[in-house]
């Protein structure tokens, strides 16, 4: 700095404090002045009222908490900013209300039911009949109403699906959290991963329901072992990252018990992506159902799902007349599966509080 | 990189064995009647000497260690009732070039589309190309593959005017298998491609090519692509292997006369040394792919190094 610079600067200073003290100086004259003095200084210098401005600022503790205190919610933004989203809104609602009807159809008058063969006037059975006013989306090869069947089906495969979802978040999130926060555990847990990992999920799936009578029990059970390891490895993978961040360190020294670190700091901060993973295995454990059921090793003849409608029709695919039977199953399970993941995509979105506003 | 390499390969062939125990146990709590053909029309008698003639009447362990020794000897039992008393070699000998070949093709056509739609779609984000690929990513991913692979059967068949089985000696016949095993594949590679090219050309060096000049073009390709495509190609052997594995349901769909077709018709047979011969197949070539995928990114991105330091995670 040079000899000059420091010169400007104090004469800059000089100026700064002789402005200062006359704006004071007309402050206290204006002050101590008569009513309208008080009120011409207060129009001159501010928007506000001479009494606002000569007097005191008391100290309002409601005032002060109003400020303090800010109405977020975690769960209120996420369900605000999902609703934003008017495409995921919609097919949502085209998703409760497929659920809702899965779970009324039976019980709405003039149904089949789906696993009984309907007759004809002349008592032969009404075999491969196209959809019509009786039988609304026809009947398949043995003459069962396909309306009926479907709906049983889509009930049958959203059971799997919310089963597998379900046992994968319980199993993988807790083995997820110990093997990440469990130092010990490690081996343990990552020999098993290499093991699962390093066969084909399709093989397991086939040995699983290969081995087992086939059932929906098989099926959920089948589906749940191949993938709530891959659940277990992503969780564990997050916690090692955050597990010893500043702030879960700060929590363990002020005494924190394990668990309640675990609910409170750890958990929360993956809801977006365990939602996510959640909405996935929806469709890829229904998908995973027909799969099963084409090989043959699927749920057996008399429960009815779209993996076996679907397959049902792909028998008499060749005949033009009679691919309603493949189509009617395809669009439904098509529909449900594309559904999940759009409406998982858009939850795991609005979840993650980055996107709060 | 030799040790890591080693301890690598011990590790597969551990979890090979265990896994390999696991099925071998398993499949002997399967119920005996798949061992025979005609399991209803037997006596007791005739039961117990072929359950003693196929040497299953021994304890778990002895059955095991006969398998192992058989292993070593390059002999994995014979078919019971897919192709009686055949040595399981011999089937499979002649069905596994037709799985690779299929395999090679597929992996082939997913990444000539695969490829330039990712790489498109990163080019024109949020513009209507992009929404397009997302869509049809959306699709394949939601939609169960046994779906569209019966409608690319119905339509296809009749667009190419090909018979709904497969006939290896028809070129036009290969089409339609090959494209159903693309296509998973090729919405893959264009979603994480797309997903790694945006996500590169944020960085500093893209903004630093643009300034000095550099046309998009070649930023395009000569710097985004060439480093996006590093982690993908890690994905590739394992892809190409599973796409062998995934051939399963076209395979039977189609009919073709390869490995995945097989499975499914061996598991209807219960032919136990069969199943236990393919899925040990599978499980090895799982592994394998997994390794080579780890090495073939570490020959392509010299910054990469397997052989991270002890306690290293």
């Amino acid at each position: 700095m040079t000899l000059v610079d420091l010169l400007v600067r104090s004469k800059e200073k000089a100026a700064e404090e002789s402005l200062r003290k006359s704006l004071a100086a007309a402050y206290d004259a204006a002050a101590e002045g008569s009513a309208e003095e008080r009120e011409a200084y207060a129009e001159k210098v501010s928007g506000l009222s001479a009494d606002e401005l000569f007097g005191f600022a008391g100290y309002n503790e409601a005032e002060s908490e109003r400020i303090g205190y800010s109405n977020y919610s975690y769960w209120g933004s996420t369900l605000r900013m999902f609703f934003k989203n008017k495409g995921a809104v919609f097919i949502l609602t085209v998703m409760l209300m497929i659920i809702l009807f899965t779970i009324i159809q039976p019980h709405l008058p003039n149904q089949f039911d789906p696993y009984a063969v309907n007759f004809d006037e002349r008592y032969i059975a009404a075999r491969n009949v196209s959809p019509n006013g009786t039988y609304w989306f026809g009947t398949n090869s043995i003459g069962q109403d396909l309306w009926a069947r479907i709906w049983a089906g889509t009930r049958t495969s959203l059971i799997i699906g919310f089963s597998v979802a379900l046992i994968d978040a319980v199993v993988g999130i807790v083995m997820g959290v110990l093997w990440g926060y469990v130092r010990r555990l490690d081996f343990l847990f990552t020999e098993i991963y290499n093991v699962l990992d390093n066969i084909p999920q399709t093989i397991i799936l086939i040995l699983i329901s290969y081995m087992m009578s086939p059932s929906v029990k098989t099926l959920i059970f089948a589906c749940s072992v191949t993938s709530w390891i891959g659940m277990a490895r992503f969780i564990r993978n997050q916690i090692l990252i955050i597990r010893d961040r500043d702030y879960n360190l700060a929590s363990r020294c002020l005494g924190t018990p394990t668990r309640r670190l675990i609910f409170r700091n750890l958990l929360p901060y993956l809801v977006s992506v365990i939602m996510l993973r959640i909405a996935l295995s929806i469709p890829s454990a229904i998908g995973n159902e027909v799969f099963v059921t084409y090989i043959g090793l699927g749920l057996p003849v008399t429960v009815s799902s779209l993996g076996s409608l679907i397959n049902e029709g792909r028998k008499v695919m060749t005949v033009a007349a009679l691919r309603y039977q493949l189509f009617f199953p395809t669009i439904i399970l098509s529909i449900v599966t594309i559904s999940f993941y759009i409406i998982g995509n858009a939850f795991s979105d609005a979840a993650d509080p980055k996107n709060h506003r | 990189m030799a040790k890591y390499l080693t301890k690598r390969l011990l590790r597969s062939v551990v979890t090979l064995f265990i896994v390999t125990c696991v099925v071998f146990t398993l499949m002997r709590a399967m119920p005996i009647e798949g061992y025979f053909q005609n399991y209803e029309k037997l006596t007791d008698a005739q039961i117990q000497a072929g359950l003693r003639e196929q040497g299953l009447l021994d304890p778990l362990p002895v059955q095991l260690w006969h398998f192992f020794q058989g292993l070593f000897r390059w002999d994995f039992g014979v078919s019971h009732t897919y192709r009686t008393n055949v040595p399981v070699t011999e089937i499979l000998r002649d069905k596994l070039p037709v799985s690779i070949r299929l395999g090679c093709l597929s992996i082939l056509t997913s990444m000539v589309f695969g490829i330039p739609i990712g790489t498109m779609m990163a080019r024109h984000k949020g513009r209507f190309f992009d929404k397009l690929g997302t869509v049809f990513i959306v699709f394949i991913q939601a939609v169960p593959a046994a779906v569209y692979f019966l409608l690319i059967q119905l339509y296809g068949t009749t667009a190419l005017g090909v018979g709904l089985l497969f006939d290896a000696a028809n070129p036009r016949c290969w089409i339609l298998p090959v494209l159903s095993m693309a296509l998973g594949n090729t919405a893959y590679y264009a979603m994480w491609l797309r997903r790694y090219m945006v996500d590169e050309s944020n960085k500093d060096y893209v903004t630093l090519a643009r300034a000095k000049g550099v046309s998009e073009n070649a930023i395009m390709f000569r710097h985004i692509f060439r480093n996006s495509f590093v982690p993908l190609v890690q994905y590739i052997p394992s892809s190409f292997l599973n796409t062998i594995i995934g051939s399963i349901y076209v395979e039977s769909l189609y009919s073709i006369p390869g490995m995945g077709g097989l499975l499914v018709t061996v598991i209807e047979k219960s032919d136990n040394n069969m199943v236990q011969a393919i899925v040990l197949l599978y499980a090895t070539v799982g592994v394998i792919g997994l390794m080579l995928g780890d090495i073939l990114m570490t020959v392509l991105d010299p910054r990469i190094t397997l052989a991270g330091k002890a306690g290293d995670r």
